[in-house]
C-alpha cells in the first residue's frame, strides 16, 4: 500500500516521516534549515482557527506551514 | 512592540560611531543563535543593556553592541539577528555570516535553547566550521528540565570539542559563569576537531582537491573557505589561483549533477544529520519539548471554536484593565498638576512677569504638558506592561498564526499581524519591525498599512472620547472597553481591506511562502515586565510626547494670542478648515488640531481643547468631566466624537513614523502613499458617517 501523502493531509495527532522535499527556492532553504530533511519525523499539532496554516512539531520546534506549501512535502504516515 | 530608542529609528546607523573597544586587548565577541532562544536576554545580562527581548522570531532587526568586563579582560559583544543558518539566503543570515567571518570577531558565543537543541545544531555546526573559537551556551535549561528533558553538557562538550555552559536566562549567576568560560577560552589553545561534519564523498573529494591551495584567511579555517568557494561565495576574498581552482571544482561537481542548489541541500542535510547524531547521544526525552501543557493551551488559544473569540476577548480585557485602572490615577494626576498650575500662575504674577511670558510658559507650554501627562501616563503605564505580558508569554506569534489565513487572502502574510501588533505600541516601531517580513512586496504592504492601527499616542484620545461620549460619562469601564475593542477590530478590518486594495493595484503579487516558528509558552517574569515596560517604553513615549507638547503648547498660545484683524491666527486657520471639517462631521478646530498634532498624535485632543478654551471662557481644565461641557458647547455630539475617533484611526502618520517609513523604504513615493492612503480612508469614512448622522438627524 502506498502511504505517501502530502503533508497537508496529515491530521492533527498523526505522525509521519519525510519522504521527499520537493519545495524550491527560499522555502526549501528555510525548511531544510529547520531540519526538515528526508527521514525527519513530523507530527501535526493542529490547525489555525481559519483552517490554514497548520502547526507541526519538527525536531522539538513548533512550526506553522501553509497547506499550499505542504503539498510539496511528501511524507509517509507512521 | 519593541519600543526602544534603538527600534524607533534614532539609534539606527549609530553603531559605527560606537567604538566600544576600550583597550586593544579587548575581545570582540559575536553573539549568534536561532530566534527565540533568549539570546537578547543573555546579551542584556552580560552587558547590562536594556535591549528589549521579544518572544517572536526576528526581534533583533539590527545589531546591538554592548561592553562587559570580566576580572581579566573586556569584551565587546555584538548581538546578531537570530538566524537558523549561515547560508546567507536572507539579509539577516548574510549579516550574521559576514560579521562572524569578516567582521573582526575574535570568538563566537552561540546561544541554543535546551528545549530544541537538535534544531539549533545546524547553525552551531556551521559556525564551528568557520574555525572561530566558539563557546556554546545552552540556555533555558530550567525550561527543558521542567519538561523532563535532560542534557549531558559534559558529553556535549567532549563531542563538540568546545566549551559548553548551561544557563538559566533569568539568573544573575549565569553571567559570572559565561564570563568565566569566555576567559578560559582565550587562555589556552583547545584541541578541537576541524569539523564534526563529514559530507558526501563527492563534496569531500572536491574540498580535498582545493585544500592544498587554501590557507587560513582572516582566521577562517581552510576547510570552511573551500566549502564556501564551492558554493560560489567569498570569491573576492581569496587569491586568483585558488579562485580558478574552485571554479574548476564547481564545474566538475556540476558535471556530476551537483548544482549549487543541490550542493547546498547536501551540506544542510549532512549538517542536520550530524546534529541529530550528536543530540541523540546527549539528550534524554527530547520528544517532550512540546508537552501536554503547551498542547492544551494551544488547543484552546488557536482552536477552531475559541481562537478568534479569545483573541478579541483578551484584547477587550487588556483595554478594560487599562481604562478601569487609569481612571483614578488620571484624576489624581490632573488635580495635582493643575494645582501646580495655579501656583505657577500666582508665582509668575507675584514676580511681576509680563503677561506674554506667563501666557507663553504657563498657559501655553505647562498647561499642554500637564494635559498630556495626566491623560497619557496612566493608560500607558498599565497598557504597556499588559501588552508585554502577552508578548513574553508567547501569545503574540499565535496571533500571527491565527491571522495568517485572512492576511494570506489579502495577498500578504501572518507576520504582518505581528508588525500590526507592534504598531499598537508605536507605529514607528511597527514600521521598523516590518524587517521581519522577507518578501519586499509584503514588507511594503505592512509598512504602508501600519499606521491604520492606533498607536499608544492615539489610545488616550480614543479612550477619553469613548468614555465621554459613548459610554455615558466615563463610569462604565466595561462598555468603554467593548467600544474600544470594536474600534480596534474595525482598524484591523481596515488594515486587511487596504492591504487587499494595495495588493490588487500598486503592489500586485501572490503571497510568498510562510514558515513561522511558534515558541513554547513561557511564564513571564512580572517584576521584569513591569520595570522594563515602564522604563523602556512608557517613559520613552512620554518623554517624546512631552518634548513635543511643551513647545507645541507655547506655539499654540502664541497663535491664539496673535491677532489678525478680527480674530487670532488659530481662529483664522480653523475657519479656513471649517468647510472640510464640517463635511467630515467635525469642525475646523479639530481638523486644525490634527494638523498641529503631526509631530505627535498625543496632543490632538489637548490642542483642540486649548483652541476651544482660548476662544471660549473656560480656564479650568482637568478631569474629563470638565471637558465634556466645553466640547458640547462647541456643538459636539456623539457623532462628532465618532468622526474624530475614526479620523484619529485613519489619518496621516505622525512625523516620526513618516521619517521612519522614508528611511525604511528609501522611497518618497511609498512614503507619500503611506500618508495619503489612510487619510483618504479617513476622509471617506468620516464623510460617510457624517452623512448618515445628518440623515438620522443626530448632527
Amino acid at each position: 500500500m502506498d502511504r505517501s501523502i502530502g503533508l497537508q493531509n496529515l491530521r492533527p495527532g498523526e505522525t509521519a516521516v519525510v519522504e521527499s522535499l520537493n519545495s524550491s527556492g527560499a522555502l526549501r532553504r528555510r525548511l531544510l534549515d529547520m531540519g526538515l530533511v528526508e527521514g525527519t519525523r513530523v507530527e501535526c499539532l493542529g490547525l489555525s482557527p481559519a483552517g490554514d496554516p497548520r502547526a507541526f512539531l519538527i525536531r522539538g520546534a513548533m512550526l506553522a506551514i501553509r497547506s499550499g506549501d505542504c503539498r510539496d512535502i511528501i511524507v509517509n504516515k507512521v | 512592540m519593541g519600543l526602544t530608542l534603538k527600534s524607533t529609528g534614532r539609534g539606527i546607523g549609530r553603531e559605527e560611531k560606537q567604538a566600544l573597544r576600550q583597550r586593544p586587548e579587548d575581545k570582540l565577541i559575536a553573539l549568534a543563535g536561532n530566534p527565540n532562544v533568549g539570546k537578547s536576554t543573555i546579551f542584556n545580562s552580560l552587558t547590562g543593556m536594556k535591549q528589549h527581548t521579544g518572544n517572536w522570531p526576528g526581534k533583533t532587526v539590527s545589531t546591538a553592541r554592548g561592553y562587559c568586563r570580566s576580572g581579566k579582560r573586556g569584551y565587546v559583544l555584538t548581538d546578531l539577528p537570530g538566524t537558523y543558518s549561515l547560508m546567507a539566503d536572507s539579509p539577516e543570515e548574510e549579516l550574521a555570516r559576514d560579521f562572524i567571518c569578516f567582521g573582526g570577531a575574535d570568538a563566537v558565543l552561540v546561544v541554543c535553547a535546551a528545549g530544541c537543541l537538535e534544531r539549533n545544531m545546524n547553525l552551531l555546526l556551521q559556525i564551528l566550521e568557520t574555525g572561530r573559537p566558539t563557546l556554546l551556551c545552552v540556555n533555558l535549561m530550567d525550561e527543558a528540565e521542567s519538561k523532563g528533558i535532560h542534557i549531558d553538557l559534559d558529553k556535549l562538550e567532549k563531542l563538540l570539542g568546545i566549551p559548553v555552559v548551561g544557563t538559566v536566562a533569568r539568573n544573575r549567576r549565569c553571567r559570572a559563569k559565561l564570563l568565566d568560560a569566555l576567559d578560559k577560552m582565550f587562555e589556552g589553545p583547545r584541541d578541537r576537531p576541524d569539523s564534526c561534519v563529514l559530507y558526501p564523498p563527492q563534496v569531500e573529494q572536491a574540498v580535498e582537491n582545493l585544500l592544498p591551495l587554501a590557507e587560513e584567511t582572516a582566521g577562517l579555517s581552510p576547510r570552511f573557505i573551500c566549502l564556501r568557494l564551492l558554493l560560489g561565495e567569498i570569491e573576492e576574498r581569496v587569491g586568483a589561483e585558488l579562485r580558478s581552482a574552485a571554479r574548476e571544482q564547481r564545474e566538475l561537481l556540476a558535471d556530476r549533477g551537483i548544482s549549487r542548489d543541490r550542493l547546498q541541500d547536501m551540506l544542510v542535510s549532512s549538517l542536520v544529520r550530524a546534529g541529530e547524531k550528536i543530540c541523540s547521544q546527549v539528550t534524554e526525552n527530547a520528544g517532550r519539548a512540546y508537552g501536554p501543557r503547551d498542547r492544551m493551551i494551544d488547543r484552546i488559544l488557536t482552536g477552531r471554536l475559541l481562537g478568534y473569540p479569545l483573541m478579541i476577548a483578551l484584547l477587550a480585557l487588556v483595554f478594560y484593565l487599562t481604562i478601569k485602572g487609569a481612571n483614578y490615577p488620571s484624576q489624581w494626576l490632573s488635580r495635582g498638576l493643575f494645582c501646580i498650575y495655579d501656583r505657577l500662575l500666582e508665582g509668575f504674577r507675584a514676580l511681576g512677569a509680563p503677561a506674554w511670558l506667563t501666557g507663553l510658559l504657563v498657559e501655553g507650554a505647562y498647561k499642554t504638558l500637564a494635559w498630556v501627562v495626566s491623560v497619557m501616563l496612566p493608560p500607558m503605564a498599565i497598557f504597556f506592561p499588559l501588552f508585554t505580558l502577552l508578548e513574553d508569554s508567547g501569545y503574540l506569534p499565535r496571533i500571527a498564526y491565527n491571522l495568517d489565513r485572512p492576511f494570506c487572502r489579502c495577498s500578504s502574510c501572518g507576520r504582518q499581524a505581528l508588525t500590526m501588533a507592534m504598531g499598537f505600541g508605536c507605529n514607528a516601531a511597527g514600521v521598523v519591525g516590518c524587517r521581519i517580513i522577507n518578501s519586499p512586496r509584503e514588507r511594503l504592504l505592512a509598512i504602508i498599512t501600519n499606521s491604520l492601527v492606533p498607536c499608544n499616542g492615539r489610545f488616550p484620545t480614543l479612550i477619553a472620547l469613548i468614555s465621554m461620549f459613548l459610554a455615558g460619562g466615563g463610569d462604565n469601564a466595561l462598555l468603554s472597553a467593548l467600544a474600544l475593542t470594536g474600534l480596534i477590530v474595525l482598524s484591523v478590518a481596515l488594515t486587511l481591506l487596504s492591504t487587499k486594495l494595495l495588493a490588487v493595484s500598486l503592489l500586485k503579487g501572490e503571497s510568498s511562502a510562510f514558515v513561522l516558528e511558534l515558541p513554547p509558552y513561557r511564564r513571564p517574569e512580572l517584576g521584569k515586565v513591569i520595570v522594563r515596560s515602564v522604563l523602556d517604553r512608557t517613559l520613552f513615549v512620554l518623554g517624546r510626547a512631552a518634548a513635543v507638547a511643551a513647545p507645541a503648547g507655547a506655539l499654540l498660545w502664541l497663535l491664539a494670542n496673535v491677532h489678525l484683524g478680527e480674530g487670532n491666527v488659530l481662529a483664522a486657520l480653523a475657519s479656513l478648515l471649517e468647510p472640510l471639517g464640517e463635511l467630515m462631521g467635525m469642525d475646523g478646530v479639530i481638523l486644525l488640531a490634527f494638523v498641529l498634532g503631526f509631530p505627535a498624535n498625543e496632543i490632538v485632543l489637548p490642542v483642540a481643547v486649548m483652541i476651544y478654551s482660548a476662544s471660549g471662557s473656560l480656564t479650568e481644565l482637568g478631569e474629563l468631566t470638565a471637558i465634556k461641557p466645553l466640547l458640547e458647547a462647541q456643538g459636539w455630539t456623539a457623532v462628532t466624537a465618532l468622526c474624530v475617533m475614526l479620523f484619529s484611526l485613519c489619518h496621516w502618520p505622525c512625523s516620526t513614523t513618516l521619517l521612519t517609513i522614508r528611511k525604511e523604504t528609501g522611497s518618497l513615493k511609498w512614503t507619500a502613499v503611506s500618508a495619503l492612503l489612510p487619510t483618504a480612508i479617513g476622509l471617506l469614512l468620516c464623510a460617510g458617517v457624517a452623512a448618515l448622522g445628518r440623515l438620522a438627524g443626530l448632527l
